[in-house]
């Protein structure tokens, strides 16, 4: 797509390499003698005693994609949200193009031009594409045109090549089409400046890309892009500028082109963060866990699982790298006994558990770090005191007779508390009151306290920044070192890389290959996570494009030359 | 005479099937108030409830105007009014919508039972209050089978029939309509793309109960042509019924409220027609059948997503 032509010219011609927040307002708004497309100033918000934006400028140069990073509970979301009209700032003024306006709800927002593409896709599932692009502005006075509205999604798509089936319902698309209708659904409300929260949290490697393209489309079609995230390789790859927020206030504004990850990721947590997980070479022992043809159902009753094989060492990790939704959960519950196996056999330690429950399983050394902490890793509700030994609640010390032995609780949370770094370090907080990094390590804390001989790690690092990140892989990687075996389920490619000493790719159930990931290849494991042929990808720009060209023609009488431009 | 004979001579009769519309026309009415409200994410088990309601209005406004018309509004109007209490408790107090239902089919049970004796003391409603007329077909009512089914009925039955295709239209091609349908599928993402999901919901829930209403008003002005106590019998929970059954679709609903019509229609001609079959099995055949639907022995359904769930702004 042409979006690298046009980008160029709107890079400003000669940016400071690294401004701080105090010289922010004379350096950077004025730089390319031009109107920001969006100029936040002195945004201030307090929730209750905390100071969640101190402060904060945020200016965006027309036909840039903007990156604000930062980590979790750095204020990005809560400046994104201001700007959309879901929070009230407490101080500050916001400007776009030039004009001052007040944003009261979504609708000044979609009024003023900013259009937000949510995380979790706000999409009725059981609604067609075009339903759910026009939901709100409907053509047609009482009676809903839905020819027009088919029409208008098509023009859209034609326009910014994203190619997708106005009639298609949105529970036969696939994620990254899913995100596409997101991408429609503010760009038919005539939308110019683009908010993408975490855009890529669920997309896989080849799916990313695909949205790369479609983000310089956008901006070759004259839109502007704001992009929160946290993913610094994102960053690099397609921003322009990059706002970095700590603990509510401007860190630094930086030329993407004029830095390096290592230089975001310092002011993002404030100290120096190693992006890489240091790790020396495992030292192998017996196998640990054993999944002998394993064959399982998915919720819905249909296959999920089929002759799995795999075998996992003491002192190894081994990555399962997928895309989310081939059989990863299932693994995890086949293996924490969560699930019924309809076939083959489950080895711990030699000890075949295949029939035990998870609480057996537990007792003979078996942890588990569940996909989602907030449901199945913790119970909300209750204090962090009582999540710490979950699991553990039958035995000694914490059971005595018929009761539970407050005094030998309080302890094991205190320790366990001081050695996990959890804030805040009160046990009687109550599990829900924690950030997500927080609940992380009390999970991780719990799992790893007696231990274990078997981790089953699903997603350990999802949703979590990159302080924390670092944190639970200093864990797993410590853990290892110690001898116990691994199995890491992740869907980030960057997590199973940096982790695994051994990977194995599963796709539709089956694992495909196992490799040493000291030989594994980064586009070989790619592909063979979409399924090892190419036609059973995402469509490829190219493909893209000519689907583009073919919606064009037809769309017949009505397209005019300009159908051309998304075929480009 | 064998079972296979007598039932063929029932199946004969037009009264059969006058009277499985006639049964179905207050189900219809209620179960599409039903299946308005829950497509916009509101739980509604209170038809019974506000059907009850609107007939003792009915009543008391027919003894006291004089005008079926009248009468009719105030009964419609009388079953908006309980449902919007549904629709404070369960939008604006996002309290449990099944405890609300149930808490309006009770008070309208206690309240009709209660202002039935405070008007009308043991004597009963009066006689001779206005009727819902029947509508006579000109040349439809002339013709041999047909004629005598469906020349003439109530305008209430007409009302149900014209309200089903309506409702469909409604729901399914109209602006107001999707938006109703995102509510109560998902309320956030219609939320964020600026529409009101309070108001449509107040909407909906307020529809069901003026339909409800008017399948009350004709309860008692077009079949009983009185109020007696807790007089709808059930009706609304098999509405309830029939709108799961019928999958939460309007056409589907009407079929439901047209085989329970059957149901009770046939009970009423089998009664004395020497099936050997008790009389009350016979009765029971609609309840029966709604046990059957509400068991889930038809096919699973899939309620609207949001059914059921009070929306929350921000997060």
């Amino acid at each position: 797509m042409a979006g690298h032509a046009s980008r160029i010219n709107t890079v400003p011609s000669a940016p400071p390499a690294l401004v701080t927040s105090t010289r922010l307002r004379e350096t950077v708004a004025p730089a390319a003698g031009s109107t920001p497309k969006l100029a936040m100033r002195g945004i201030v918000k307090y929730f209750g005693s905390l100071l969640a934006n101190d402060h904060v400028d945020l200016t965006v140069v027309p036909g840039d994609i903007h990156a604000v990073v930062g980590e979790n509970g750095a204020g990005k979301t809560t400046l994104m949200n201001i700007l959309y009209g879901l929070i009230h700032p407490d101080e500050g003024e916001i400007v776009i193009d030039g004009q001052l306006v007040h944003i009261r709800g979504p609708r000044d927002a979609i009024a003023a031009g900013v259009g937000m593409v949510h995380q979790h896709f706000q999409l009725v599932r059981v609604m067609t594409v075009a339903e759910n692009v026009v939901l709100g502005q409907e053509p047609g006075t009482i009676q809903l045109d839905m020819r027009r509205a088919v029409n208008d999604v098509r023009t859209l798509v034609e326009r910014f090549g994203l190619v997708v089936e106005p009639t298609a319902r949105i529970d036969t698309l696939p994620v990254g089409l899913q995100q596409r209708v997101e991408i429609l659904k503010i760009l038919y409300r005539g939308s110019n400046l683009l908010v993408f929260d975490e855009p890529t949290a669920v997309l896989t490697p080849q799916e990313t890309d695909e949205l790369f393209e479609i983000l310089r489309g956008l901006v070759a079609g004259g839109k502007t892009i704001i992009l929160i995230t946290h993913k610094l390789n994102e960053v690099m790859a397609v921003s322009q500028q990059v706002t970095v927020l700590r603990q509510g206030r401007v860190e630094g504004v930086l030329e993407t082109a004029r830095t390096s990850p290592p230089e975001i990721a310092r002011l993002m947590v404030g100290r120096e963060v190693l992006l890489r997980v240091e790790r020396d070479a495992p030292h192998l022992g017996e196998v640990s866990l054993e999944l002998r043809g394993v064959q399982a159902h998915s919720d819905r009753g249909l296959p999920a699982l089929e002759d799995v094989r795999l075998q996992v060492r003491s002192g190894e990790i081994l990555g399962i790298a997928g895309v989310s939704g081939n059989g990863q959960l299932e693994l995890a519950e086949v293996v924490a006994g969560l699930r019924h196996m309809t076939g083959g056999q489950v080895l711990i330690g030699g000890r075949d558990v295949t029939t035990e429950t998870p609480a057996e399983r537990r007792a003979h050394g078996l942890a588990y770090i569940p996909e989602d902490r907030r449901v199945d890793g913790l119970v909300l509700p209750f204090p962090v005191r009582d999540n710490l030994i979950l699991g553990s609640q039958e035995r000694a010390p914490f059971r005595r007779g018929w009761q539970l032995d407050n005094q030998a609780i309080s302890q094991r949370a205190d320790d366990l508390i001081e050695r996990f770094d959890i804030r805040p370090p009160r046990r009687d907080a109550l599990a829900s009151a924690l950030s997500g990094g927080n609940q992380q390590k009390v999970v991780v804390a719990r799992e790893l306290a007696d231990q274990p001989k078997v981790l089953v790690a699903a997603e350990p690092s999802r949703g979590l920044d990159v302080g924390a990140t670092e944190f639970i892989h200093q864990q797993l990687v410590a853990q290892r070192d110690e001898g116990l075996a691994i199995l890491l389920i992740s869907s980030e490619l960057d997590e199973i890389f940096s982790l695994s000493d051994t990977i194995a790719v599963i796709y539709r159930g089956r694992i495909l290959e196992v490799m040493p990931s000291a030989s594994a290849d980064r586009e070989r494991v790619g592909l063979l996570m979409a399924g090892g042929m190419a036609e059973e990808a995402l469509p490829t720009a190219a493909q893209i494009a000519a689907a583009a060209a073919e919606a064009a023609r037809a769309a017949g009488a009505g397209a005019r030359g300009e159908s051309g431009k998304g075929g480009a | 005479m064998n079972l296979i004979g007598i039932l063929a001579g029932v199946f004969a009769r037009p009264d059969l099937w006058a009277g499985t519309l006639r049964f179905a026309t207050p189900l219809t009415l209620a179960a599409l108030g039903g299946v308005i409200s829950e497509r916009s994410g509101v739980v509604n088990i209170a038809m019974e409830g506000m059907m009850l309601v609107g007939a003792f209005f009915a009543v008391l406004a027919a003894a006291a105007t004089g005008n079926v018309l009248v009468a009719t509004l105030v009964s419609v109007a009388c079953g908006g009014l309980i449902a919007s209490v549904h629709g404070v408790a369960s939008i604006q107090f996002r309290a449990n919508q099944i405890v609300s239902g149930m808490a309006i089919n009770l008070l309208a049970l206690g309240l009709t039972s209660f202002l039935l004796f405070h008007f009308y003391s043991l004597s009963g409603t009066p006689p001779n209050i206005p009727a819902l007329p029947d509508i006579t077909l000109p040349v439809i009512s002339t013709m041999p089978f047909v004629g005598k089914v469906i020349g003439t009925m109530n305008i209430a039955t007409w009302l149900a029939l014209l309200a089903v295709p309506v409702t469909w239209w409604f729901l399914f091609r109209t602006t107001l309509g999707l938006r109703i349908r995102a509510v109560g599928e998902h309320p956030r993402a219609a939320d964020t793309l600026g529409v009101n999901v309070f108001q449509m919901r107040y909407l909906c829930v307020i529809l069901s109960g003026l339909l409800s209403g008017l399948g009350g008003a004709y309860l008692a002005l077009g079949v009983a042509h009185s109020f007696t106590d807790n007089m709808t019998s059930g009706a609304g929970f098999i509405a309830l019924a029939a709108m799961i059954f019928g999958k939460w679709h309007p056409v589907g609903a009407f079929l439901a409220c047209l085989l329970f019509g059957f149901g009770s229609s046939l009970g009423i001609n089998l009664q004395g027609s020497g099936t050997g079959i008790p009389d009350q099995l016979i009765s029971a055949t609609p309840y029966i059948l709604t046990v059957i639907a509400l068991a889930g022995l038809v096919g699973r359904s899939t309620a609207p997503a949001a059914d059921g769930t009070p929306y929350e702004v921000g997060e």
